[in-house]
């Protein structure tokens, strides 16, 4: 059975159909990537499966439970972390502090026993931080680690913000746009990192990416779309081989 | 026939209200951020009224001192913009909300030196004439105020939604940056707002100091009352803001009446309360969610 | 400036990071107690104003600062604490039980409020609990068999381990009495920074949408968030009513909710050392005001006593010019401070530069 399964997905805003009857599935341990045109649904599809979006049609499975209708907040306790496009990190707080947030689906203690501080509080906290720290190594952290968010170059905070999706000890991990505004050195870094992240980590990956050089480098599988439509699914050189899939880019830039 | 004479009272000082709101929903749509201060130039306002206007003072005519008052409220708002507020173009909401907030306490302070805290009424041309409709006897006071209103919305309806600079208003208070980068000059129209709300200001605090007695504190409780009513309309509708300000008015002169003593002030609270708890952005309220 | 070798987790995780930072507040601590001992009688009196609003500024702090979420209606919960206090002294009830039954039955206010109000953001939310604020003004005269109607109530005397503690018979044992709830409330809200809650309030203040996607249940953190902060609020405002002796309507303004909300951001948002320093700003500036003032008469013609309101209005001033210079606070002030002296004479003049945030609107149409 696959891990995450998607079918008939459909959204409007508006009476436009962001995402209008798209149906994949994820396969454990594979890198699946969902490339498009801007506009294509692409974004909108990751919000609908982390529960931000309400979706007016279909159904989402992950590892055959139905999470079509959870609450947000549920889904990540159930193995699913996230990146998002444009970088939601907490400014204000160090890049340890943000990955012990990312610890909170593993959180054990009451309010009210982490106001007291009791042992088993500090025993969870020094757990939580040895968690983390097989992050800051495996992601090469370790220089950041107490340095504020606010400060930290783009670059960085795109890895701190993996980092933090890896903190939380996830099954399926959700990348938006991992490359974007990364430079050609950083996005060689970040497919390297993808594929340790699918082979050291055995982790499943789901993503949404436009820079094709890393696409086809890492995806074993990809999945166009374009208006909200699914148009080809298959390897990476399949896909950007389909007449369909060119005209949809093409098309797109005419306009543009 | 009570109950209508209530209820027309109850307009009157509703325009009022009205007209206040609609200074905070200018500023709101400009910026997003709401000017608690907008009481306090309210109570300026009625007081550079009185000072234009009542004999013993520059014992102008009314209109006249009502321009006066305008005028002077509306640089005033200007410069506020460009001289204090433009040092936090670009820092959060909260930032105006608390700037705001302590620009409120100076001008009391200021009027409190200037005019004094013993209560000042306004001398007007209509003060104790009144209009009769049948049994029903409408103050000519409360005629003038919801006249003005009247003209005062409708004129600034249309500049929303026709002239050039509205629109611009309306563009850069929807994205900074991308109005930015259309062309419109987003500093420049801020300060024009501050000063447009300056004007309305003016003119609000002149109608009410001719209906009641003015003293510098009468800005905050009048400014959170105002307040309220923006807020059932939902901040970002000049009509709503209008309608926001009717139903505090009414409902005001009402609860007073005909609920136990102490329970009609709170009406008005209550009010807002209840429509924010059924519709969190007010009743013209404009659908929000963030993007990601 | 210093290095840290750290060793183990548990630097991170305690208190404080070494035992220079653990002398530097148990010295504080020491002078807060032998302050009565030093310092005249009239101090004492100040000492405890701060250490009251101290309180009272952490309990919004929880909520302003490390939420994000604003209250302009918090002398409104100072209100139910007080009079659920003194409601309950007058019943019978030791002074101990009392204090912690009315941070417990403010908390649960708060906890009824919450659910409601929080589903308001920014602008709309700091308006309702401002409305808040005004009704519990006519709710403080309509409740009279609880607050004693317009003329209030009378604070009883505290007795506590066969000690009979007056503000003004007994003005140190009060202090001290101000000082321990300051002190293990402070103790608290450390604890909770340091742990998994602390995070979520964290992260709800700094995105929302980011919270959610790690699991955070927004609206229980924020209620939580709120309940914690009305409980510490309804703390202080019971001492207070012990400190004023006398509390009615009159004593839980809406210009006391504004107060505290300057307070906390002239402090510092999103820190405790803001919460502390605002307190002594309200506190000591109409005393530094009324020296000033003096000084003002007794050498020149000008009669200041003339112009009331002088010291809301320097607070006012003291707010615009922190708004637009410094949006940290006193806090902000300190640390750039002491980050001057620790790199001397390396400090650059960008070190704090603050990233500006243009204004997009969440409406959508």
């Amino acid at each position: 059975m696959s891990l995450l399964q998607v079918e008939n997905l459909s959204i409007a805003f508006g009476g436009v159909k962001a995402v209008d009857g798209v149906s994949f599935s994820v396969e454990a341990g594979e890198v699946f990537t969902i490339v498009g045109p801007n506009g294509a649904g692409k974004s909108t599809i990751f919000n609908l499966i982390s529960r931000l979006y309400e979706p007016s049609g279909g159904r989402i499975l992950f590892d055959g439970q139905d999470i079509t209708r959870l609450p947000a907040h549920k889904i990540a306790p159930l193995g699913i972390a996230r990146t998002f496009q444009n970088i939601e990190l907490f400014d204000h707080s160090t890049v340890l502090q943000n990955l012990l947030m990312g610890r909170h689906v593993r959180r054990k203690t009451l309010w009210i026993e982490d106001m007291l501080f009791l042992p088993r509080v500090r025993r969870a906290e020094r757990e939580h931080r040895r968690h983390v720290e097989e992050v800051i190594d495996f992601l090469d952290l370790a220089a950041y680690r107490d340095k504020l968010i606010a400060g930290l170059p783009y670059g960085v905070r795109k890895v701190v913000e993996i980092a933090r999706a890896l903190s939380s000890g996830p099954r399926l991990v959700l990348l938006d746009e991992p490359a974007s505004g990364l430079s050609v050195e950083e996005t060689k870094d970040m497919a390297w990192w993808i594929e340790d992240m699918q082979k050291d980590l055995g982790l499943t990956i789901l993503m949404v990416e436009h820079d094709m050089s890393l696409v086809s480098r890492v995806s074993d599988r990809v999945l166009a779309v374009a208006e909200g439509k699914p148009l080809a699914l298959g390897t990476s050189a399949e896909v950007q081989a389909d007449p369909r899939v060119i005209e949809a880019y093409l098309g797109a830039e005419e306009t543009a | 026939m009570d109950v209508l004479q209530l209820l027309i009272s109850g307009i009157a000082n509703g325009c009022i209200y009205g007209l206040l709101a609609l200074g905070f929903v200018l500023i709101y749509k400009a910026s997003e951020a709401v000017n608690f201060a907008q009481g306090d130039m309210l109570m300026l306002g009625a007081f550079l009224g009185i000072t234009f206007i009542n004999t013993g003072y520059a014992d102008l005519p009314f209109l006249m001192g009502l321009v006066c008052a305008a005028v002077v409220l509306g640089v005033f708002g200007y410069l506020l913009e460009r001289f204090v507020l433009r040092g936090i173009f670009g820092q959060p909401q909260f930032a105006m909300v608390i700037l705001t907030i302590a620009l409120g306490f100076l001008i009391r302070f200021f009027a409190g030196t200037v005019w004094g805290h013993n209560p000042m009424s306004l001398e007007t041309p209509f003060t104790g004439q009144v209009l009769r409709f049948g049994g029903l006897i409408i103050p000519m006071v409360d005629a003038v105020i919801i006249g003005a209103t009247v003209l005062l919305t409708t004129v600034l309806y249309f500049f929303f939604a026709r002239t050039r600079l509205g629109v611009a208003m309306q563009a850069s208070s929807q994205n900074q940056m991308a109005a930015y980068y259309m062309g419109i000059p987003v500093k420049r129209v801020n300060a024009i707002v501050w000063a447009l709300a300056g004007v309305v200001a003016a003119i609000a605090g002149v109608l009410f100091a001719a209906k009641g007695a003015v003293e510098p504190s009468v800005g905050l409780l009048f400014g959170i009352k105002a307040f309220a009513a923006a807020v059932i309309g939902g901040l970002g509708s000049l009509p709503g803001a209008l309608v926001g300000g009717l139903l505090v008015g009414i409902v005001e002169p009402f609860a007073g009446r005909y609920l136990p003593s102490g329970f009609g002030q709170v009406a008005p609270y209550v009010l807002m309360l209840a429509v924010l708890i059924l519709r969190p952005g007010g009743l013209f309220a404009q659908v929000s969610q963030k993007k990601v | 400036m210093r290095v840290q070798f750290k060793s183990s987790y548990d630097h991170d995780i305690n208190l404080f990071q070494d035992n220079r930072h653990r002398i530097q507040y148990g010295i504080l601590i020491l002078l807060a107690i032998a302050a009565p001992f030093v310092l005249p009688e009239y101090f004492v009196g100040e000492l405890t104003q701060i250490a009251i609003w101290s309180l009272a500024g952490l309990g919004l702090m929880l909520l302003v600062g490390h939420t994000g979420q604003v209250s302009l209606g918090h002398a409104a919960f100072m209100a139910i604490g007080a009079f659920a206090n003194m409601a309950l002294m007058e019943r019978g009830w030791p002074f101990i039980p009392a204090l912690i039954a009315s941070a417990v039955i403010t908390g649960v206010a708060g906890a009824v409020l919450a659910r409601p109000l929080l589903r308001m953001t920014g602008i709309y939310l700091a308006i309702a609990t401002l409305a808040l604020s005004v009704i519990i003004e006519d709710i403080a005269i309509i409740a009279e068999p609880v607050t004693g109607g317009v003329s209030g109530v009378i604070a009883p005397m505290i007795e506590l381990f066969g000690y009979e503690i007056d503000r003004y018979g007994t003005p140190t044992a009060f202090y001290y009495l101000c000082l321990g709830v300051l002190l293990l409330v402070t103790l608290m809200y450390a604890n909770l920074l340091r742990s998994p809650s602390g995070r979520a309030f964290l992260a709800v203040r700094d995105s929302e949408v980011s919270a959610r996607a790690l699991g955070v249940n927004v609206a229980n953190t924020k209620t939580l968030a709120f309940t914690l902060s009305c409980a510490i609020t309804g703390l202080a405002g019971a001492l207070y009513a012990h400190m004023a002796q006398v509390v009615n309507y009159e004593s839980f303004l809406i210009l006391i909710s504004i107060t505290l909300l300057l307070q906390v951001v002239i402090g510092g948002l999103g820190s405790m050392h803001g919460a502390f320093l605002g307190a002594i700003v309200v506190v000591l500036l109409p005393q530094v005001i009324a020296t000033l003032r003096d000084l003002v008469n007794a050498h020149t013609p000008i009669a200041l006593g003339d112009y009331p309101g002088m010291d809301m209005a320097a607070f006012a001033l003291i707010i615009l010019v922190m708004v637009i210079y410094e949006p940290r606070g006193l806090y902000g002030v300190w640390l750039k401070v002491r980050t001057w002296f620790q790199l001397f004479p390396l400090y650059r003049k960008g070190m704090f530069r603050r990233s500006r945030t243009y204004l997009k609107t969440e409406r959508m149409r």
